[in-house]
């Protein structure tokens, strides 16, 4: 095992950096830019049973240090996302791929999780329970601690591989959602997702969002999102997959620290497009100047 | 796609809000008419998309109209800074369907794209009928210019100042093709007037501009299609204006 390599859930990254879903599409705009096969993983544009055009526009809204946006998961159902878009992935990224799942009812989910199962290429499944920018779904079972042990433990019930519950911010409890989702057999959590937030234009007294409200991720989060590892890490004995803000080799090594066993990158691949391998290259560096031998010696590290 | 740190070479105030920056270190590179940059700005999280104005040997020409933080600090820049820019993005204009005789529509901030197209359909031997749109005389800029690539330059203002009173719709004429950018209400009145093949090229709030966020997605008559990556130019057939 090499410096940077970690384990999730029994299978091997050469390094934690994982671009997260929504902020990656498929891969194919960034394998023009470098070979994505230098990622551990990536996780691809959340999917759900039927196709999906999403929010109306403006879905974009920046901030201080960030931006929000309510895509409201436009994809092209997952039947499309296993006859195009996985043949074309295979063309350039040759890894296990991390397949992000979304749903309106639980049978969604399960729908959707076991044809995604089914698939060679598919290394992780990423149960979204904590989209914002949707209605009736998504988020709702993530806020609930039995609404997401429902949800997990039916998807469970129907997939064999490693299953990654991804968990909302926007709740008072983070550690009991935690602890549903692996009580329902989740094999690891991810989080945070985009904590819900709102602008209004100066000018027209409107929101700038169509949706009215939206995400919020960016660096801007980033305390947040390291807090809320922190807690779950001390709160389940399950891998932590940390995420928020993340934008800097010093930024992964911190989530570490914080308990986290691999880091997903999310906004930051949008403003900078070659952000991830920056990090991957910069880790060696950054790990000598604080005296870390390996990454896998540090997750929650941090008493 | 490409990511370059470009260096500033000239920053010029050509009215009250609108700014012409010159960038160098374009060379080689393959950027086409109806293309835009993604330019990151001091102090700002997301980068700010701005059409290529012009794109000669090593030189890119930015024109852009002063709206919020973004613009305003791109107008603060001086000769030397570096400008850390995203290249060759969108699809462009299809400069092979506009026939002999085309009509070039630019209404204020939607200008400048047009500039860029006029120079390269000249150098293949086209030269096109120019409309500019303007709302008054002081916001009137890059006339002159215009004039040297074309001797058929119509300018108009909403109040008369400049040029004939009134709007783009005001100054058509017979052609063969059309290209329009600039400010929604114009483009859907073009929309409406002109019969002719027609391409435009829109706006919309984005994250990345490159298709990686789904930020910017319109329907169009052939399915969801990205500003950014799709677009930003689109076929008058495709897009669902009827309303
Ligand atoms: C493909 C494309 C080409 C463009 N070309 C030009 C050009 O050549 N010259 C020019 O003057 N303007 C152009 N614009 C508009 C320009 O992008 C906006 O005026 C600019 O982003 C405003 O930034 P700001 O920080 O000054 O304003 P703010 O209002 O403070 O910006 C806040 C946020 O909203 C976004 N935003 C605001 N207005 C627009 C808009 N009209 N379109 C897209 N995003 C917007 C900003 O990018 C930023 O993320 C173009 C837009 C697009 C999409
Ligand atoms: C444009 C955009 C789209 C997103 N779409 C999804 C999605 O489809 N599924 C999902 O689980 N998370 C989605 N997210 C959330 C991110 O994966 C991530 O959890 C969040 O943005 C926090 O990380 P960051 O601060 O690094 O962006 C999206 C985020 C952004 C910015
Ligand atoms: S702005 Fe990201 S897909 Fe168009």
């Amino acid at each position: 095992m090499g410096r940077l390599s970690t384990v999730l859930c029994g299978i091997e990254l050469d390094n934690p950096v994982i671009p997260a879903s929504g902020t990656y599409g498929f891969g194919y705009e960034f394998a023009e830019l470098y070979d994505i096969n230098c990622l551990g993983t990536f996780s691809f544009k959340g999917t759900t049973k039927d196709p999906r055009f999403g929010n109306p526009t403006p879905r974009i809204a920046e901030s201080a240090s960030g931006m929000l946006n309510a895509v409201g998961l436009q994809n092209p159902g997952v039947d499309a996302v296993i006859r195009e878009e996985l043949p074309k992935l295979k063309q350039v990224f040759h890894k296990p791929v991390m397949a992000n799942v979304s749903g309106f009812s639980v049978d969604d989910y399960v729908y959707t999780a076991s044809l995604l199962d089914k698939e060679e290429q598919v290394g992780w499944l990423e149960i979204n329970i904590s989209c914002p920018n949707v209605h009736g779904g998504g988020m709702s079972f993530g806020t609930d601690p039995k609404a997401a042990h429902e949800v997990i433990s039916a998807v469970r019930g129907a997939v064999k591989k490693p299953l990654i519950a991804k968990l909302s911010p926007n709740v008072t409890d983070i550690a009991a959602i935690a602890k549903a989702c692996e009580d329902a057999g989740a094999d690891a959590v991810s989080l945070i997702n985009t904590l819900l937030g709102m602008r209004i234009d100066l000018r027209t007294k409107k929101p700038v969002l169509a949706n009215v409200t939206g995400g919020l991720s960016g660096p801007a989060v980033f305390p947040v999102a390291v807090r809320m590892v922190y807690q779950v890490h001390r709160a389940v004995s399950i891998p932590v997959i940390g995420m928020g803000g993340v934008s800097s080799a010093e930024d992964v090594i911190e989530m570490m620290m914080a308990g986290a066993s691999a880091v997903e990158i999310g906004a930051a691949n949008l403003v900078d497009p070659y952000v991830c391998p920056k990090i991957i290259e910069q880790l060696p560096e950054v790990m000598d100047r604080f005296g870390i031998n390996r990454l896998s010696d540090i997750i929650g590290i941090t008493k | 796609m490409k990511q370059k740190i470009l260096r500033v070479c000239a920053v010029r105030q050509l009215t009250g809000t609108m700014f012409e920056l010159k960038l160098s270190g374009i060379e080689g590179m393959n950027i086409l008419p109806g293309q835009f940059v993604n330019v990151k700005t001091e102090g700002n999280y997301l980068r700010r998309p701005i059409s290529v104005c012009n794109a000669e040997g090593d030189i890119l020409t930015l024109v852009f109209k002063v709206v919020g933080r973004g613009t305003e600090a791109m107008s603060r820049l001086s000769e030397g800074d570096p400008a850390d820019v995203l290249l060759e993005l969108g699809n462009g204009y299809d400069l092979e369907s506009c026939g002999e005789h085309p009509l070039l529509i630019g209404g204020g901030a939607g200008i400048p794209p047009m500039y860029y197209l006029a120079r390269q359909l000249k150098r293949r031997g086209i030269e096109p009928t120019v409309i500019l749109g303007f709302n008054t005389a002081s916001e009137c800029y890059y006339i002159d210019e215009f004039r040297a690539v074309s001797g058929s330059v119509k300018v108009t203002t909403a109040d008369g100042t400049c040029g004939i009173r009134g709007f783009v719709t005001d100054a058509l004429e017979e052609c063969t093709g059309a290209y329009a950018c600039g400010p929604m209400p114009m483009m859907k009145a073009l929309y409406k007037t002109l019969s002719c093949p027609c391409q435009f090229s829109l706006e919309e709030r984005m994250g990345c501009g490159f298709g990686a966020c789904m930020g910017c997605t319109i329907k169009t008559k052939s399915g969801n299609r990205r500003v950014c990556k799709d677009g930003p130019v689109f076929r008058k057939e495709d897009l669902l204006w009827e309303d």
